[in-house]
This record gives structure tokens, C-alpha cells and sequence, in this order.
């Protein structure tokens, strides 16, 4: 399961997964002194549903923002569609299809929902200033085209009723579904998704999978998500990389992942050396 | 026969009427729905169009005449356009309520032994995947919203579309035989069959025919005036008959549009888009908008809020009588225009209801003072009086007699009776054909001549000819000194409080009522907020003191205005509970159409009942809930019961 061959393989509900879409060799990485980031290896495949799990501090988030290219790793290379991935801006890598929400949701507060989610769609914006200002032929057929394209999302993720509504306005569960919106909004081949349950209630929680499984089956959107909430992630993923103190612990299907000590010492809390 | 067939200009089916509005009103609007943000439409011609191509479909699946297909979903073209698809093939469609539980829609497609459903989306198609072992007739399922659908084993499942694309397909093969099947539909056959929710036992399968739909959507479109030009929104569940006259029948006989809400959530600003001229709520809404004015005026400025009030006020004491017709004098006249360009024409505009020309609300007696709020504002709001059985009207108020306390006259061609106990029975072209496989509650129901017990208890006013009701006459019973025990009454007074969302009264055969109550939570909740009260949950905020004494004030007042009544003084309440769980359908103590099952709740409450009734301050208990997917919990609570003062109507009248 774990090796590096290309080939798809066909899950227990009946999903097709591609090959490797994305791979992290060796990736280590420092803020000074400290090691965020030790020496990790693991690859994202097309079409699945990809876990990064490990305890507070485990440096989850630090290797969210390596593959969406916000950090760039000292050692180690990211292979992207089978090419080395030069360091890169985010708006670079975004341009490659990847798209991202935040732990600590990062809306425009003083935005309605729409203009929210249509500012996902800004890579497909090509009209210049002047014929935006105009509002004739170009801008105009691209913002109905865009618009169109937007109401799609926000009818999948059911948020009709608060089209209009000031993101500020509205509780953390729908501020979060907006900000999924907004990336899916983008297209993306890669949606990266940090903590979409953090902070949720039961209720909150189940919508979300749901949703998160709905886009995966839909629009065939390969997501990586950096998660907390264990009993979540073994159920939403195909595959789940641990992480603990920088280091991979683990890797593989959530039954292997579930059954492996290393894993079970670190979520159980073990004396570390 | 001939007579009444003569009456509808040989329109004698829905298709038929769909066939005629296809040429009459080709490039009118039949069905608008607002979807990506956008209102789609269909003018009539292209609605008979898909409708067609449905039908077809329906043929080439093997839908035979006869076969019962389950319609399941929220207001929406499609289901209308199944309903009246299924009828073009000789079937009945059987709409059932979207929110049912499995259970109670594997008791419903049994009972009617549907062999297909229409239904909206996944959360359907699983109900009935679940259910579907147990249903030994059922054959094929359709949805309309394929998210999440993509994997389901599609032998026996399909895409509504791809139904439609295989009707259109197979055209030449099926259309004659669609034809013929169209033209043997006459008054007799039947036009759709509606499950009662019945706030006792099992639903039941009321067969409506098409002399039933077409006559009564006839008359009470000539009662009111209606027009092709109309335009209603659709948000009222399509299982309920109410839904069925309005956005088919009318609809069908006058030719008028059609308009369905984006989702449930949107309604209200769907309803300012497309601003209705017929319309159609159920008291709750009415009270609810109410509510929400009031709220955010109290967060509006000084001036703004004193103008409101004070046009408000004077609104009250004219607007009534304008609409009504009544002589006003030219000077109020005019202040009444100066309010309308200041506060009730935008009120209105907000509210989405500044093009009604008509509006009904019935189902629940509605509280005076928000009815005449309405009125007063120049809204032709009015009450009407009707059921399942009688294909919705038995009586209706006309314009210029409308009154809060009375629901109008009979509605035409509608024979009324009274018996000396006071029971309401009617007759009409409305009368329902049966209940389905159930001759017997037919027979209790119905009596050889044609007359409909309603089961409501009431009286005809002198002087006006009016209805009134006082109660179901089965609710109706005797305290155990004599006097008369009649809860709905005492009820609808607590529940004209904004913040008191039901209550449910105990006393028969007993010698002194008690009560439960429900507090509104979105009312009690901004009262809260603004007397910077906390609560965590909804318990917590029901079992506040400062909340009981605002309760207890309420049922003092309502005390004292019961007493009024020397028929009905004896239904004071002298204790009280405040509920720790808002009553709800899931749980079985409503029906779907919110309706209080007293027998149900009493047993399932009997603990706090006896504690209301043995004198107890406080109550421990454990009680079980359901959640919306089905499973179940329990929530614990200790209440505090309340005693209320009571009239003492003897002494009262010695002193007097």
C-alpha cells in the first residue's frame, strides 16, 4: 500500500484512486533552532481522501503549509504531478490547483457570502481594469460565467439562505463552510483542508463529512486535511499519515493506522526519551 | 352528472385543465422556482411539455392505470409535475410528508401498496432503501437531486431526468396509448389520495376524486374572485391538502403561476421577491412574522420606533374599517395615506405582502390581535374552515365579514348541519370518495346521504350566520362538578402570547385544570438577551424564575378573561408546568401539522400530570427524545410547578 508504484487502486465503496498525484521526499524543516519538520516522506493520490493526524504540536500545520508552499522545507523535495516543485509563492501554487481553507478561518468579515466565495474565483478572472470598471464584454460575460460557477457551490454546500448575508454575521459552522466554499470555488485538483472540524458540535461535525465526502464523490477533488478529531478521520479517509513530535509515526488505511503501537503510544500518552 | 360536468366546461381532470391552460395560456408563466440564485420558469406550454415526456416515462416504466406512486419531496416543479404526470397514466399520486420517519412512510406506502416514488434526494432514497424489504409491491424509485446518488445500485433507481429523456424516446411508441389512458379520466376517477395525520391512530388514505378537486377549486376560485394573473408561493407541505387545492387545483382551474421557494430556509426572502397576490399561511407564520417586526423594531431608533407605534396605533382603530368598506371620514383617510407612504406600505414590502389581494390563514384559530394587525395594514387577511375530507372548504369568510372570532359562511355549494350537541356536519361536491381500504371509519365518517362528520363542535352565530368553533367535539368533555370542559378555548387564549408557543390543558373529569406550557424560544430568547439574562439551553431558560412569573402573569390574565365565560369558567387553570422539551412530531406528541395529541402527551407525562394534580412544588423526570436521524436519548429535569390565582366566579357574582 505504502510503496511508490503508480497504480489505481479501487476502495471498499467502490471509489477509484489514481496514482500519486503529489509526493513529500524527505521533507525537513526548521524555524531556527527548533525541527518542525523531521525528515518525512509520504504521497497524495488522486481522487482520495488523505489524513494528516497527530497530537497538539505534532507539526501538522507546518506541513499543511509546506504543501500549499507557504513554508518552504531546508531539505528535502515536493513532487507535483510527477514534477520536482521549485519554492514557489502561494499564488504560484495556487495557480497549480491547490487550494486551501484555515484553521482559524480567514474570511472577509465585511463580505457578504457571495462575494466571498466569488473572490475564489479570481484565478478565472481575466479582464482587464478597464473593461471591469465598464462592465461591458469581457467582464461582464466572465462574471456571469463565474457567478453561475458560484451559485453551483453554494447550492451543493446549501447555503442559499445566507447568500447575502456579511460573513461577520454568521456562527463558526457556517463561517467554515463558507471558507470550503470559497476554495472549492477555485476548482482545485488539491483541496487542503486544516481542521475543518475544529471547534464544531456533533451535529456541525456530521454535516461537514458529509460534505467533505459529497465533493470528493462529486466533483473528484483529491483533499488532504489535517484533523484532530480521531474518530472523524478514520472515518472520512482512505489513507492517514500520523505525525508526533515532527517525525512520521504512521501510515497507511485507518484499520492499519488503528492498530499500529507507535500510534496508540503517542495518542495514549507514553514517556517520550 | 351532466349537470356538474356542464358546470366546468367539460374539464372534468387536471390534465385535461393542463391540456387546456397548454393553448389557453401557452406563454404565461405556469412555474417559477428560484434555483442557482435564479428564478427559473416554465410557461404553460412547456410545462405540459415536461410533463409529457414524464408521462411517458412513467408508461415506458410499466406504470400501470391504477398504481399508487408515492410523491416525496418539498415544494418543488418536479413533484408537481409528477402528480400530474401520474395522473395523465391513470395512477394516483400519494404526495407523502418529507419529514416523515421510515416507519411512519413504510406504514403509508404498505398501506396504499405504492409501486414507485418520486422523491428529492438522497435522504429519501436511504429512508426507503431502508424500509424497501418490507414493502413486497414496491418497484421503482426516482429522484430528482442526483448528490451522493452516483454509486447506488441504479436497477431499480432512476434520475428524474433520465426518465424524461426515455419518455421522449420512446414517444412514438407510448403516445397514443398516453391518449388513451388521458381520455378515460373523468369526475369519477380518482385525482389524488392524501394521508390524514389524524391526531389519534393511524393515518388515513383519503381518496379525493376529480369532481371533488375541480368542483371545489372551481367554486372557491369564484368565491374569491381569482384571477389568471395571480401569483402564489408554494412552501406549504405538498402532503397537505391545503397545498394541493392551492397549487393545483386553483392553480390549474384559473391558470395561475406556480412560484417554489429556493429551499425551506429562503422562504421568507423568496416570499418578498416574488411578493404573492394570493396567500396562503397557516396562524404560526403570521405570528411568527409578527414577532420578528416587533423584535427588530425594539432595536430601531427613537423616532423610527415612535412613528411605527403611533401609526401603528391609529392603523388599529381605521384600517379595518377601510378595508371593510365601512365609511371613514376624509381626514382619517388621508393620515391613514400619509402611514402608508411613512410605515405600512414598507412594513408590507419587508413582509413580502404588499400585492395580496387575498390571504387566508387557517388550520388554527388565530389570535385576534395579530389578525387585526394584519388587517389593519390593509391586508385582506381572512379565516377559513375546512379539512381533508372536504377537498379544504366548508365555510369562508367573504369580503367586507371578516372577523377574528368566526370562520365566515358556508362556502358555496356547501350544506351545513348542526346537531343539538352541538357537532358540525357538512355536504358538498367536496366530500371525499372513502377512506382508502378502511369502509369502516368511511362509514363513521360519512353517512349514506352524504353528510361529513367534522368532529369539531361549534354553532352558528345570530344575525351574521357565521361559524363558530369551540373545540373537537371529541375533546370537548365535562369537569367532574359538570360544567363544561372545552381545552382548545382556554388554550388559544395563552397561545395569542408571543412568548407561549403551545400549551396543552387537563381537566376532564377531574375537578380543576392544569396546564403545560411551552415557551417560545426565539421570543423568551430575545427578552433574555435584552434583560441580559443567561441561559445555556433551552431547559435552562424554560425553568427560569423570572420567565415562570412572566408564564404565571399570562395564565392569571387568561384566568380572569376565562371567568368572563359563564359556560366555561370552570377551565381556569389552577397549577401550572412549564415544559423542559419543546413538544414535537418526532417525538409523536404533534402531528405533522402540529396538531397536540392530548392522549399521547397525558401518557407520556403522566408523572407530571399527577405531581400537577397532588399538590407537589416539584417534579423529577426522565424524559425520552428522538433526534431528527431517528435515534434516541433522554433528558433529565427537575420542574417547578406553579399555582396561578384563580376567579372565584360564585363569590364574584354574589358580590356583583
Amino acid at each position: 500500500m505504502n510503496d511508490m508504484s503508480n497504480d489505481s487502486y479501487v476502495t471498499e465503496d467502490g471509489r477509484t484512486i489514481g496514482g500519486v498525484v503529489m509526493e513529500m521526499k524527505n521533507i525537513t524543516l526548521r524555524f531556527g533552532g527548533v525541527k518542525a519538520i523531521t525528515d518525512i516522506s509520504f504521497d497524495i493520490r488522486e481522487g482520495e481522501i488523505r489524513a494528516i493526524i497527530g497530537p497538539n504540536g505534532a507539526g501538522k500545520s507546518s506541513m499543511l503549509n509546506v504543501i500549499s508552499g507557504f513554508y518552504v522545507p531546508q531539505e528535502g523535495e515536493v513532487w507535483y504531478k510527477g514534477r520536482k516543485r521549485p519554492p514557489m509563492k502561494p499564488y504560484e501554487v495556487a495557480q497549480q490547483g491547490i487550494a486551501r481553507t484555515f484553521q482559524n478561518i480567514a474570511l472577509f468579515e465585511g463580505m457578504t457570502v457571495l462575494d466571498n466565495v466569488m473572490t475564489g474565483r479570481i484565478r478565472q478572472m481575466q479582464a482587464g481594469l478597464l473593461s471591469q470598471a465598464l462592465w461591458r464584454g469581457k467582464a461582464e460575460r466572465e462574471e456571469i460565467e463565474n457567478r453561475a460557477q458560484v451559485e453551483k457551490i453554494i447550492d451543493f454546500l446549501e447555503i442559499q439562505h445566507i447568500r447575502k448575508t456579511p460573513v461577520g454575521r454568521l456562527p463558526y459552522g457556517l463561517k467554515k463552510r463558507v471558507e470550503l466554499a470559497r476554495a472549492l470555488a477555485a476548482e482545485p485538483s488539491i483541496l487542503l483542508l486544516d481542521e475543518p472540524m475544529a471547534g464544531m458540535n456533533v451535529e456541525e461535525k456530521e454535516d461537514m463529512s458529509r460534505f467533505i465526502l459529497d465533493v470528493n464523490d462529486e466533483f473528484g477533488t483529491t483533499i488532504a486535511l489535517i484533523e484532530h478529531d480521531m474518530g472523524v478521520v478514520m472515518d472520512l479517509s482512505d489513507r492517514v499519515v500520523v505525525m508526533d513530535y515532527g517525525k512520521k509515526i504512521g501510515d497507511g488505511t485507518p484499520s492499519e493506522v488503528r492498530s499500529n503501537q507507535a500510534v496508540i503510544d503517542a495518542y495514549l500518552g507514553v514517556a517520550h526519551d | 352528472m351532466a349537470q356538474s360536468s356542464q358546470a366546468a366546461g367539460g374539464l372534468m381532470s387536471i390534465p385535461a385543465l393542463l391540456q387546456r391552460n397548454a393553448t389557453l395560456f401557452a406563454d404565461k408563466d405556469a412555474y417559477r422556482e428560484k434555483e442557482f440564485g435564479i428564478w427559473q420558469r416554465w410557461t404553460w406550454a412547456e410545462t405540459e411539455k415536461e410533463i409529457e415526456a414524464l408521462a411517458l416515462g412513467f408508461i415506458n416504466l410499466g406504470v400501470s392505470e391504477g398504481d399508487f406512486i408515492a410523491i416525496i419531496g418539498r415544494n418543488r416543479p418536479h413533484f408537481y409535475w409528477s402528480m400530474v404526470a401520474a395522473q395523465s397514466v391513470g395512477a394516483v399520486p400519494v404526495p407523502v410528508y418529507q419529514d416523515s420517519a421510515s416507519e411512519e412512510m413504510e406504514y403509508i406506502l404498505a398501506h396504499c401498496g405504492a409501486k414507485y416514488a418520486v422523491v428529492e434526494d438522497q435522504e429519501q432514497v436511504d429512508k426507503i432503501i431502508d424500509i424497501q424489504e418490507h414493502l413486497h409491491q414496491f418497484e421503482h424509485m426516482i429522484y430528482v437531486d442526483p448528490r451522493g446518488l452516483r454509486k447506488y445500485d441504479h436497477h431499480a433507481l432512476h434520475r428524474f431526468t433520465d426518465i424524461q429523456e426515455q419518455g421522449r424516446a420512446s414517444y412514438y411508441e407510448w403516445i397514443e396509448d398516453l391518449k388513451g389512458r388521458r381520455e378515460k379520466l373523468d369526475y369519477d376517477s380518482t385525482c389524488v389520495m392524501l394521508y390524514t395525520s389524524g391526531t389519534t391512530g393511524k393515518p388515513k388514505g383519503v381518496v379525493l376524486s376529480n369532481r371533488n378537486v375541480v368542483e371545489s377549486a372551481k367554486n372557491s376560485s369564484e368565491f374569491d374572485n381569482l384571477r389568471q394573473e395571480e401569483e402564489i408561493l408554494s412552501y406549504l407541505p405538498m402532503a397537505w391538502v391545503g397545498d394541493f387545492i392551492f397549487s393545483i387545483g386553483q392553480a390549474y382551474w384559473c391558470g395561475f403561476c406556480v412560484n417554489c421557494p429556493e429551499s425551506a430556509e429562503t422562504m421568507m426572502t423568496d416570499l418578498r421577491e416574488i411578493g404573492p397576490t394570493y396567500f396562503f399561511a397557516p396562524p404560526r407564520v403570521f405570528e411568527t412574522q409578527l414577532t420578528n417586526v416587533m423584535i427588530r423594531m425594539e432595536d430601531a431608533g427613537k423616532f423610527k420606533r415612535r412613528m411605527f407605534l403611533h401609526f401603528l396605533e391609529f392603523a388599529k382603530k381605521v384600517g379595518g374599517r377601510i378595508l371593510d368598506g365601512k365609511p371613514v371620514s376624509l381626514g382619517e383617510r388621508l393620515k391613514y395615506g400619509l402611514g402608508n407612504l411613512l410605515v405600512y406600505g414598507p412594513l408590507k414590502d419587508t413582509l413580502g405582502y404588499g400585492r395580496i389581494r387575498v390571504g387566508y390563514t387557517a388550520g388554527e384559530a388565530i389570535g385576534p390581535e395579530i389578525f387585526d394587525f394584519y388587517r389593519s395594514l390593509g391586508i385582506n387577511l381572512k379565516q377559513l374552515y375546512g379539512q381533508t375530507e372536504a377537498t379544504v372548504f366548508i365555510t369562508a369568510q367573504p369580503d367586507g365579514e371578516v372577523r377574528a372570532d368566526t370562520v365566515g359562511v358556508p362556502s358555496p355549494d356547501v350544506e351545513l348541519r348542526i346537531t343539538e350537541e352541538g357537532r358540525i356536519y357538512y355536504r358538498s361536491p367536496g366530500v371525499f370518495v372513502e377512506y382508502y381500504k378502511n369502509p369502516e371509519s368511511t362509514a363513521d365518517t360519512k353517512d349514506a346521504e352524504g353528510w361529513v362528520d367534522t368532529g369539531d363542535a361549534g354553532f352558528i352565530e345570530e344575525g351574521s350566520g357565521h361559524l363558530r368553533i369551540i373545540d373537537r367535539a371529541k375533546d370537548v368533555g365535562k369537569m367532574a362538578d359538570g360544567s363544561m370542559f372545552a381545552p382548545k378555548y382556554v388554550e388559544n387564549k395563552l397561545k395569542f402570547y408571543p412568548d407561549i408557543l403551545e400549551v396543552v390543558l387537563f381537566g376532564n373529569g377531574r375537578d380543576r385544570c392544569v396546564a403545560f406550557i411551552n415557551i417560545d424560544l426565539s421570543a423568551v430568547g430575545n427578552w433574555a438577551e435584552r434583560n441580559n439574562i443567561a441561559y445555556a439551553s433551552y431547559q435552562e431558560l424554560a425553568g427560569h424564575p423570572r420567565v415562570l412569573d412572566t408564564i404565571q402573569e399570562h395564565v392569571e390574565a387568561v384566568n380572569k378573561s376565562v371567568a368572563e365565560d359563564p359556560m366555561l369558567s370552570g377551565c381556569q387553570i389552577h397549577r401550572f408546568v412549564v415544559l423542559h422539551k419543546e413538544l414535537d412530531a418526532d417525538d409523536g406528541e404533534l402531528t405533522r401539522t402540529r396538531k397536540v395529541r392530548r392522549a399521547i402527551i397525558a401518557d407520556k407525562f403522566n408523572d407530571i400530570v399527577e405531581a400537577l394534580y397532588d399538590g407537589s412544588d416539584k417534579i423529577s423526570t426522565e424524559t425520552e427524545v428522538t433526534y431528527e436521524d431517528g435515534r434516541k436519548g433522554s433528558i433529565k429535569a427537575t420542574l417547578d410547578i406553579r399555582d396561578a390565582k384563580v376567579v372565584q366566579v360564585a363569590s364574584k357574582v354574589a358580590a356583583e
